[in-house]
């Protein structure tokens, strides 16, 4: 059973459909003991770092995180759960769960591309690529012309390079997907970005949270 | 680098798409779900629905709809018409929608736009904006007025000084349909979309005016369009969303090319 953390950030119905269509079975919770129980962790959320984590705390689902990334469950941060995960969010100085060391920074804004005086908008929202640096398990059979559907102000900077696996582009590279151990995180929505965003989705949901960094 | 996005719109009335429509293939579809999940497959990047039902106790027949294209497709939708509350915006986005747009409920109450914003966030609230074309005067100064009722009633608001309002309340993206061009199949209203494209920071998808491919090129490129809105042009078959993006990225406008 895969657990779909519920903390009130957002649409978790559309990751429930997709697992659905992927005929994997979950459970949208926020249960710590269903949670601990749960063979693996979806981490979704869209919205305010600050707001995420006081409900986070309110529920007591930062332990149960915590306790399920220490167990070695494989766990998935979507969008703004690939950014809490980091220690600190420079969106209001909120203090984060600090599974991966590293900060949440904001785009620069206005974002002006300095050869081109190009202005890219804020927030990045649409398709777009990512360029894979490193190998992981929850990449694979992705292609290099495959796009993925982001929506964010604020992207994950972990400490180590070797922790991002991806990068993409809008006006600055960002890293848009980052793993440590058997916590892997994506900025984009997988369960919005078609076929491309569905495999990785079911990658996820048969990892078996090893990766060699 | 963002792709720019070809979006299909569907009409949808009392759980039907207004017009029966022919693809290529010679289908014949006026189910909602079928048609989404059609453009879905073919490599829509968005699609969008306006709700025409007229009567309101007939709304449930959408949501209805909204959650079977959710169960269907895993790109984003938006969808509008006839929303007027928190709670309307609320019901269709538990149902599974992305995004909800408003257009007339937001010039009769533009504190909407803000509650949405805050209730769900920015990035689901697509303001919606028809507009004409009209003389340039100290109340219109763009020369471009906002107009309700399909275009029959004037408002007297400025089309760009309503689109930095919007933005200014929480707006998340426009979607910004001419009038004058909707319809004729002649083109994009080219420099509305520059317009309001240039002096707001959320992005704009344009509408109203696609008769072929060269029209998309053009709103995307000189129009400065982030994303473009197509109804008749491949409702009718006339071209495929793959030959869509295939000419635009010959003519080297970055599109999303695989999707399967």
């Amino acid at each position: 059973m895969i657990a779909v953390i519920d903390y009130r950030a957002g649409n978790l119905k559309s990751v429930e459909r997709s697992l659905k269509k992927l005929e994997f079975s979950c459970c949208v919770t926020q249960d710590r003991k269903e949670i601990l129980n749960a063979s693996r962790v979806i981490f979704p959320g869209v919205g305010a770092a600050g707001k995420a984590m006081s409900d986070l705390r309110h529920l007591g689902l930062d332990r149960a995180l915590s306790e399920a990334f220490e167990d070695g469950k494989p766990i998935l941060g979507i969008c703004l759960g690939a950014q809490i995960i980091l220690e600190k969010s420079e969106e209001n100085r909120t203090p984060c769960l600090g599974l991966m060391n590293g900060m949440v920074r904001s785009f620069p804004n206005p974002l002006v591309a300095a050869a081109t005086g190009e202005r890219f908008k804020i927030p990045h929202m649409g398709w777009n690529g990512i360029r894979l640096l490193r190998k992981h398990p929850v990449m694979e059979g992705v292609k290099q012309t495959d796009e993925f559907y982001f929506v964010h102000s604020y992207y994950p900077m972990p400490a180590s390079e070797r922790q991002v696996i991806a990068v993409s582009e809008h006006g600055i590279e960002f890293p848009s997907v980052i793993g440590f151990r058997n916590l892997v995180a994506m900025q984009f929505h997988p369960e919005k970005s078609g076929h491309a965003g569905l495999r990785v989705l079911k990658n996820f949901c048969t990892w078996n949270g090893q990766h060699v960094e | 680098m963002l792709s720019k996005r070809i979006i299909p719109c569907l009409d949808v009335r009392n759980g039907k798409t207004t017009k029966g429509v022919k693809f290529k293939e010679n289908l014949d579809i006026g189910d909602p779900v079928e048609m989404a999940r059609f453009y879905y497959e073919q490599g829509a990047d968005e699609i969008v629905f306006y709700d025409i039902t007229a009567s309101s106790d007939r709304r449930d027949i959408m949501i209805d709809v909204v959650r079977r294209v959710a169960e269907e497709i895993f790109i984003p939708f938006s969808v509008g018409g006839g929303l007027r509350t928190l709670e309307d915006m609320r019901r269709v986005l538990l149902a599974g929608a992305e995004k909800v747009s408003v257009n007339t409920a937001a010039i009769q109450n533009p504190e909407i736009i803000a509650e949405g914003a805050r209730a769900f966030g920015s990035q689901c609230i697509v303001l919606g904006m028809d507009v004409k074309k009209v003389a340039s005067s100290p109340g219109i100064p763009s020369g471009y007025e906002m107009v309700i009722h399909g275009g029959r009633t004037y408002t007297g608001l400025d089309a760009l000084s309503w689109a930095r309002r919007a933005e200014a309340l929480g707006a998340g993206e426009i979607c910004l349909n001419s009038i004058d061009a909707d319809g004729t199949q002649q083109g994009y209203e080219l420099s509305l979309t520059r317009l309001i494209s240039e002096n707001v920071g959320i992005p704009v998808i344009a509408s109203g005016g696609a008769g072929k491919v060269d029209h998309v090129y053009e709103v995307l490129t000189a129009g400065k369009a982030d994303a473009a809105l197509v109804a008749s042009i491949v409702h009718y078959g006339t071209y495929t969303i793959r030959e869509i993006k295939e000419v635009l990225h010959q003519g080297g406008v970055k599109v999303r090319r695989t999707w399967i």
